[in-house]
């Protein structure tokens, strides 16, 4: 299908665009990579009156480090973020999930902003976010507000961001050089959506947890950063140990039923997908004995 | 009613002026106004990679991306790879190892490919199933499209089949 008429602006600041969505309000939408916005709208699911294209604003673009902060503009692509040393060095968990985002020619265009704005609950990045303690930078027509990753994200396609308001950048802090990462996700296909994921930071010293953060993805209506994550810190941690987080993983899950899975494969997955972690970021095979999926 | 957008843009390193309406999609620029049908369209959401062309150097879908988002850029189909030579032998690699039937995905997977073997000239088939797996062939001849990236990527380097 095609997209239904609309008026188009090609925004020529970030002034710019704040006055035409201040201007037009719900009637207009932000047009970024528009890997989200143009399907929804090939398939009629979004009409908008007028779009309000950001592609040209150049100084959204681009990843860099200061000090121990690492800054993304919204605009930064996905490709852009594969390609970063800056990423790779600092914050390498991001790199490993946007690999696993859609298809080359789909991660030329779109943007982490634009990603983030969308808010699909089996995308990688949200969970990313909230892995790496990310604060997200909107910027509206009363001026610049920071947000924490764990109040952006406030349902399906849902975030905290106000029509008026654009999203301008994602710090994150600059993670230490002894952290690790485990990331991973289970899809029909590579680049396809998750049936579930897990993008998860540690600290690990002397075989314990000094910081875990499980960013789960696809198990909701939103990211969950699982705060059972909290009793494997500074603990040793035993297969009945690694139990008892497990149940109360399963607490925590809301998962959805779709074509993919059922909630209870979801909440399976989920649980495969702790273990997995734990036992790889620990480097201990013996957690994992008897886990199959 | 909208308005139409005066664009100006190079295709296959000609210039193209033209006025559309914004919600004309590059794909349907290119195939019913330049008459540029090489570029199909299947899913009209992202999905197949049947629409993937070149901007600015990078692949796209050129589905999910508007014409007047096209203003100033370099875009390049597969009319443009071909008449220049720059495929020609991926395409041979293709007919002799059977990898297109009906042909409908083949102009979106020559695409990919190449975009592949510029960046990356000694792939894997894994890597080579990575990077067409955004592309669908509806008569399903994977194996044997991978086995045509394969041998082009190998000629191209110097090594044997
Ligand atoms: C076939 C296919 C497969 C895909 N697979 C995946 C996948 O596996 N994982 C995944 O995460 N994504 C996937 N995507 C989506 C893709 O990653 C998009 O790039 C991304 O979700 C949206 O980014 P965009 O820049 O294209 O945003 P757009 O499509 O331009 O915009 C998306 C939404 O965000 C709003 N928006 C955009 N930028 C801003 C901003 N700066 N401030 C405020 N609002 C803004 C828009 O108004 C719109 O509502 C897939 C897409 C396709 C077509
Ligand atoms: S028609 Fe563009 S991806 Fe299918
Ligand atoms: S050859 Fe028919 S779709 Fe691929």
């Amino acid at each position: 299908m095609k997209a239904s008429a609309f008026d188009y602006a090609r925004a020529s600041s970030v002034a710019n665009a704040l006055e035409l969505l201040t201007a037009h309000g719900e009637r207009a939408r932000v047009l970024a990579g528009g890997q989200s916005l143009l399907p929804a709208m090939n398939l009629r699911l979004v009409t908008p009156d007028l779009i309000v294209d950001i592609g040209g604003l150049d100084d959204l673009r681009g990843v860099a480090v200061n000090g121990d902060v690492l800054t993304i503009g919204a605009l930064t692509r996905h490709t852009d973020l594969l390609k970063s040393p800056e990423i790779a060095a600092h914050a390498p968990l991001l790199r490993d999930a946007v690999a696993r985002v859609a298809h080359p020619a789909i991660r030329n265009r779109g943007t982490i902003g634009g990603n983030l704005a969308q808010a699909d609950p089996a995308s990688e990045l949200p969970a990313c976010m909230l892995a790496l303690g990310a604060t997200i930078i909107a910027r509206g027509p009363d001026g610049e507000r920071r947000i924490a990753a764990d109040e952006f994200f406030a349902g399906i396609y849902e975030t905290a961001l106000t029509p008026q308001e654009l999203l301008v950048a994602v710090e994150l802090p600059v993670q230490p050089t002894d952290s690790t990462h485990y990331f991973h996700e289970f899809a029909r296909r590579h680049g396809d959506y998750a049936i579930v994921g897990l993008a998860a930071q540690a600290l690990v010293r002397d075989g314990r947890f000094a910081d875990l953060r499980l960013g789960f993805f696809a198990v909701g209506d939103r990211p969950l950063l699982a705060k059972s994550a909290g009793e494997l810190i500074d603990v040793a941690v035993t297969p009945a140990v690694l139990s008892a987080v497990s149940s109360a993983l399963d607490e925590e899950l809301s998962p959805l039923g779709d074509q993919q899975a059922t909630p209870a494969m979801r909440r399976h997955l989920a649980k495969v997908l702790l273990t997995r972690c734990v036992s790889s970021l620990l480097a201990r095979t013996d957690l994992c004995a008897g886990v199959s999926a | 009613m909208t308005a139409t957008v005066a664009i100006s843009l190079s295709v296959n390193g000609e210039l193209v002026e033209a006025s559309v309406l914004p919600r004309l999609n590059l794909a349907d620029f290119l195939r019913e106004h330049l008459k540029l049908t090489g570029t199909h369209l299947g899913c009209e959401h992202g999905v197949c990679g049947a629409c993937t062309v070149r901007v600015n150097g990078d692949i796209v879908r050129s589905c999910l991306m508007l014409a007047v988002q096209t203003d100033n850029a370099k875009v390049e189909t597969i009319e443009g790879l071909s008449d220049s030579g720059e495929i020609a032998d991926l395409q041979s690699a293709f007919r002799e190892r059977n990898a297109l039937q009906c042909g409908f995905c083949t102009p979106g997977m020559l695409m990919a490919a190449q975009d592949l073997l510029q960046q990356s000239p000694t792939p894997d088939r894994e890597q080579i199933r990575e990077h067409l797996s955004g592309n669908y062939c509806r008569c399903t001849g994977y194996q044997a499209i991978v086995d045509a990236v394969e041998t082009t990527a190998r000629a191209r380097t110097g090594r044997l089949p």
